[in-house]
Parts: C-alpha cells; sequence; structure tokens
C-alpha cells in the first residue's frame, strides 16, 4: 500500500508513538504486559469506545455533537422505565430499546440542524442542557438502583485463571464493543452510505450537486452517534450498576479529545475507526501507565493533557488553515 | 426608524429583538410572583451575574475569531489557586491589600499565561482551537486538582468580601467590575485595530492574512486577552464564595457559549457585538432567577435556557427565511 503514509498519516503517527509507550512500559513495570492488564484495559474503555466510534461518524460528516454523553445519560434513565413498564425484558430487547432510544434523540438534533440551518455546535450544546435539566429534573439528582437482574448482572465472554490463581476477563461490553466497532467500520469503509458521508463532510454543497442528500446524511451521522450513545450507556450500567444521572456528564469532551486525536478532522471529511481506537488507547494506556509507575492519581490529568498538547503541538493535525471551521 | 438604524448600527442588528425579549421576560415575571420585582431578588440577580457574564466576555472574542476556548473556567480556578497561594503565603486572613494586589497580579500572570500558550499553539502549529483548549482544560484540571488534592482553600482576609459583596453608591461591585470590562470589551471589538483584525480573522483568515495582518500575533493575543478576563472572574470567584476549588463554576462552560449563541455571535466567526451578548446574559440570569422564585430548581432553568436558545434559532431562521421571500417578491 504504497499511500497508506498519506492517507493516514496522524494513525500511523500516533501508532508509533502508542508501541513506544507500550514498549516502554512493558520494559518498566512487570505488570503492563499481563492478561490481568489488558482485559481490565480493555473493561474499562469500552464503553468510551463506543461512545468514540458514533462520534467519529458525526465528526467525519463535518458536525460535533456535545450531547450524547448526556443523551446516554436520557437513554439510561428511560430504558430503567421502559424495563419497569415491560416487567424485565432481556438483553436483545435491551439493547433494541436502548439504541433507538438513542437514535431518537439524535434524530432529534438532527432534525433542528438540517430544519432550522443551524450549526451543529448550537443545538447540540442547546439540546445538550435540555437533556441534562430535564433529566435532573425529573430524577431529581437521584440514583437508581432498583434495576432488572439481568441488566447488572456480570456477564463474561472470556475467562481466564492463571497459575498463580488470579481471573482475568472480558466483560459483555467488549463483546459489545467490538461489534459496533466492527459495524460502523464498516457503514464507513464499505457502503455507499459511508463514501457519501465522507463526500459530505469535506464538501457539503458539492456532494449537495453530486445528488447525495443532505437530510439523509445528517439523520445517519446523528442517528449513529445517537445509537451509539444508547447502547454505550446500557453497557455503563452493567458495569456500574445502577443509573447515576450525572455520571456521563463532561465525558463527551473527553470522548471527543481521543477521537481529535486519532486523526478525525473537526471540520469533516477525515477520520477512521482506527485512529479512533488509537486514540482512546493512547489515553487509556498513558493513564494506566502512571497508575502502574505509582504517580500519584492527582497527577493524571495534568500529565495526560499535557501529552494531548505536545501530541497536537508535534504532530500538524491540519496545518491547513482553510480546515479550520466546524460545519453543520 | 431612525433610532433603530442608529441602534442596529451602533450595537448590532441582535440588540433591538433581545431587549424586546428582555421586556417579555421581566413583564412575565413580575406578574407571575410579587418577589420578582423586590430589591432582594434584584440584588441576588445583580451579585449572580457578573461572574457568567466574564467568562462569556472571555469566551466572546474567541468565538468571533472563529474558534473556541474550552479553559476558561479552570483557567480562573487555576488563577483563583494563584491568588489564594500568595494571600496564604502573606498569612490567609491576616493578608494585606498589598498582599491582594500581588495575589492579583500573580492570578492575571497565571490567566495569561495558559491564554498565550493556547494561542501560541493554535496560531504557529495551526491546530483546532477546540482541540488545544480541550487539552489546555484536561491539563489545567490536572495541576489544579494536583496541586489542591481536591479540595478547597479558604480563609481570605475580610476586604475582599467587599469585592465579593460589597456596594458602591447601592450597586453591587461585582456588578460594576462586569460593567466595566463590558464597555471595554465593547471599545476594544469596535474601535481598536485589534478588535477590527479579530472580526476580520472570523470571516476570512486567509484574506486578512494576504491582506496584511498579523494573523499569529492576533490569534496569540485574543487568547492571552481571554485569559485574562478568565483570571479576574477567577478573582471575583474567590471573592464571592470566600474559597477556591477546582471546578468552581464547571457547569457555566457550555452556558457561556450558550450565551454567546444567544446574543447572535456567528458561531463561525466574524460577526457579533458585546450589548446584544449582555442582554442575553441578562435574560439568562431573569429565566434562571424567574424560575427559582415561582418553585422550579435550577436544573429545570438549565432545560429552559437550551429551549430558549432552540427557539430563538427557529425565530432567526422563520425571519431569513419570510426576508427572503420578501425580497423575491418584489
Amino acid at each position: 500500500m504504497p499511500n497508506l503514509l498519506d492517507t493516514h498519516k496522524i494513525e500511523l503517527r500516533l501508532a508509533a508513538v502508542l508501541i513506544a509507550i507500550v514498549v516502554f512500559l512493558s520494559l518498566a513495570t512487570d505488570t503492563f504486559l499481563t492478561l490481568g492488564n489488558i482485559t481490565s484495559l480493555l473493561n474499562n474503555n469500552a464503553v468510551n469506545l463506543i461512545w468514540a466510534v458514533g462520534l467519529l461518524v458525526v465528526l467525519i460528516a463535518g458536525g460535533i455533537d456535545i450531547s450524547f454523553a448526556v443523551a446516554a445519560s436520557v437513554v439510561q434513565y428511560l430504558a430503567a422505565q421502559v424495563f419497569g413498564w415491560i416487567g424485565g425484558g432481556n438483553w436483545a430487547l435491551g439493547l433494541l430499546i436502548a439504541g433507538s432510544l438513542g437514535v431518537l434523540l439524535g434524530t432529534l438534533n438532527a432534525a433542528l440542524i438540517h430544519g432550522f440551518k443551524v450549526v451543529s455546535i448550537v443545538i447540540t450544546i442547546a439540546t445538550f442542557n435540555v437533556f441534562f435539566g430535564l433529566l435532573m429534573f425529573f430524577t431529581r439528582g437521584r440514583n437508581i438502583y432498583d434495576l432488572p437482574d439481568w441488566w447488572v448482572d456480570r456477564i463474561f465472554i472470556f475467562e481466564h485463571q492463571s497459575a498463580a490463581g488470579t481471573w482475568s476477563e472480558l466483560n459483555l461490553s467488549v463483546g459489545v464493543m467490538i461489534a459496533c466497532v466492527l459495524v460502523t467500520g464498516f457503514l464507513i469503509k464499505f457502503t455507499t452510505l459511508g463514501r457519501q458521508l465522507y463526500a459530505f463532510g469535506d464538501n457539503p454543497e458539492g456532494a449537495r450537486r453530486a445528488g447525495v442528500n443532505i437530510w439523509t446524511m445528517q439523520l445517519v451521522a446523528y442517528g449513529w452517534c445517537g445509537m451509539m450513545a444508547g447502547i454505550g450507556g446500557l453497557m455503563q450500567v452493567n458495569i456500574a450498576k445502577e443509573v447515576i444521572p450525572n455520571a456521563l456528564y463532561g465525558r463527551e469532551l473527553e470522548v471527543l479529545a481521543a477521537v481529535v486525536l486519532g486523526g478525525a478532522r473537526l471540520g469533516g471529511g477525515k477520520g477512521s475507526v482506527i485512529g479512533a481506537i488509537l486514540g482512546v488507547m493512547f489515553v487509556a494506556i498513558t493513564q494506566n501507565g502512571l497508575n502502574l509507575l505509582g504517580i500519584s492519581p492527582f497527577a493524571f490529568q495534568m500529565i495526560i493533557g499535557a501529552t494531548i498538547l505536545v501530541a497536537i503541538s508535534t504532530s500538524n493535525i491540519s496545518l491547513d488553515l482553510r480546515n479550520w471551521r466546524v460545519r453543520p | 426608524m431612525r433610532l433603530k438604524t442608529r441602534i442596529d448600527a451602533a450595537f448590532g442588528a441582535e440588540t433591538l429583538p433581545l431587549v424586546g425579549f428582555l421586556i417579555f421576560v421581566i413583564a412575565v415575571f413580575s406578574v407571575a410572583t410579587p418577589l420578582f420585582l423586590t430589591s432582594a431578588n434584584l440584588g441576588s440577580m445583580a451579585f449572580q451575574m457578573p461572574v457568567l457574564g466574564l467568562l462569556t466576555l472571555a469566551m466572546m472574542v474567541p468565538i468571533l475569531s472563529g474558534g473556541l476556548n474550552l479553559a476558561i473556567i479552570y483557567t480562573a480556578n487555576l488563577s483563583g489557586l494563584a491568588l489564594a497561594a500568595v494571600l496564604i503565603q502573606f498569612g490567609g486572613p491576616e493578608a494585606g491589600v498589598g498582599a491582594f494586589m500581588l495575589g492579583a497580579l500573580a492570578a492575571i500572570a497565571v490567566g495569561a499565561a495558559s491564554g498565550a500558550v493556547m494561542g501560541w499553539v493554535i496560531a504557529y502549529i495551526g491546530a483546532h482551537p477546540i482541540l488545544v483548549s480541550l487539552a489546555m482544560m484536561i491539563f489545567l484540571r490536572g495541576l489544579g486538582e494536583f496541586l489542591t488534592r481536591g479540595g478547597d482553600i479558604s480563609g481570605f482576609p475580610d476586604f475582599m468580601n467587599t469585592i465579593g459583596h460589597g456596594l458602591v453608591l447601592g450597586i453591587p461591585v461585582p456588578l460594576i467590575v462586569f460593567c466595566l470590562l463590558a464597555f471595554v470589551w465593547h471599545l476594544m471589538l469596535n474601535r481598536t485595530r485589534h478588535g477590527y483584525s479579530v472580526y476580520m480573522l472570523g470571516s476570512n483568515i486567509r484574506a486578512s492574512e494576504y491582506s496584511g495582518l498579523h494573523t499569529k500575533r492576533t490569534l496569540t493575543l485574543i487568547y492571552t486577552i481571554s485569559g485574562v478576563i478568565c483570571a479576574i472572574a477567577g478573582i471575583l470567584m474567590a471573592a464571592r464564595f470566600n474559597s477556591v476549588r477546582v471546578g468552581h463554576g464547571e457547569a457555566l462552560l457550555l452556558v457561556t457559549v450558550l450565551a454567546c449563541f444567544l446574543g447572535g455571535v456567528d458561531p463561525f466567526g466574524g460577526f457579533g457585538r458585546v450589548l446584544p451578548v449582555v442582554v442575553a446574559l441578562m435574560i439568562l440570569q431573569i429565566l434562571s432567577s424567574g424560575l427559582n422564585l415561582i418553585g422550579a430548581n435550577q436544573h429545570l432553568s438549565t432545560a429552559v435556557w437550551g429551549l430558549f436558545l432552540i427557539g430563538v434559532m427557529a425565530i432567526r431562521w422563520a425571519v431569513a427565511k419570510w426576508l427572503t421571500r420578501r425580497i423575491g417578491a418584489t
């Protein structure tokens, strides 16, 4: 592949840095490259990755979604109500309901953005406030513990007991994450819809004149992001075992930073699933490494922020000033 | 009509509709509750608005230049920490006015430094402002948590109460600070070379560079000034709450963006005036205080703020459509 270097410059650079970090951590600590650590890394970041690929689709289509993490909380709350009414449910039904509720909230974003011809950042900041305000108002900020058993029971898709007797396992959220990543990758890479998303993100007017339906594009992008938000929310409850209305507040910016770090361009038309994974893993492995190296947890965020700043400053992400704006 | 044209020219076309809405909201709440038009309520609103107002001014100029500054809250927090550190060096509650001045200078230096770093990376590396300020936000939050271990620092001298809670000629001191800075902002944007450059940069950065504007220096300056005003907001927050904690005012971050958009600032940059943004801030404050008085909680007003922004966008869209149809008909 001769032009991989041109098309995936940021991804390759990030991968190189990540490999360097991994090699360093494997040599510096004897706990990093163990099955237990790797599985817990995956378990802890499955939800972030589900959201990351959802947000990636919106970024490729040239938009931005600030509301998805709060939307995930709304889905958790509504889904808990629905499961209460239907008296239980199961995983298949749960995924269907959470996914549909997410699509609904995403469609709301898409409709407002397309209907009123407003840039996505304005609308999603507005819906962020609406979702969060209403959620806190109706829940009164209280947690929900009374959840169906199937939702909070641990399900392992992989278990292994080492010779020393310690268990390492992957839980269901990792399986769902892998499925979400593969399906999103298929959507944006191998379908006409996906190619149209890139075209629309790169040049909306050009895409429109070439016959791309703008409304469909917005619907697919925000609907997909909403669906991933809903599914991610469902899996997060499986890990946390309760619904906390303000638990996900603020996660949107962390996921956004990771995805953009992975080469998705604010402004549209560029980004890949591999990049999104690398971006999330970069942040996760840095934090994990700091932990294993015995550095004070209070310093984690500071070092991660500084690392991202250095990463931006050294890799010329969008050297081209024309690609600056966040388009609708 | 003459007056309208002149107001539109001086303060922006968004001003009059927003003032109309402001009067409408005041009228509704005055009828809805007798508690609204009391000096107690007006006083509490006048004390609450300035912090959000200053942070909104800090957000506004980066948006005008086509960017965004997501680090404003933590820049303010860190500046507050710098002030607190200096005050504690000089004996905490016993610290004198000189120590406060020194602390305020340190706070402003911290604000300016974090702004300058962001501005420099955005201008000279060419990275996207959202990403840079996001990374700076994560870094500053982490730095603050590292320094304070998540706790808060309190015990400031009594005279700082005057800044946070005092009145001069019956007007709250924070409000005076805010009005003064809003006026300075208005002058800076409309009367200075820098303000002109901000609008040009926001409209078309390429064209302004080819026209001989030093775009990189302007960008660095924009974020540095934004950092300075964050520091002033941080000092005000320390004086109002009599404590500094990293995370104070976290929830205001996206509200400042909302206030800017409400005040007619173009999300792509290039267009927007100070006065409509100030009017938008007043509307947001009145909505929140008024809803509070009739028994709703803070979260409901958050939702109403969001709905209000969507409503304003819908009205702007409808007006634009109506105008194009009218032009098409003639």
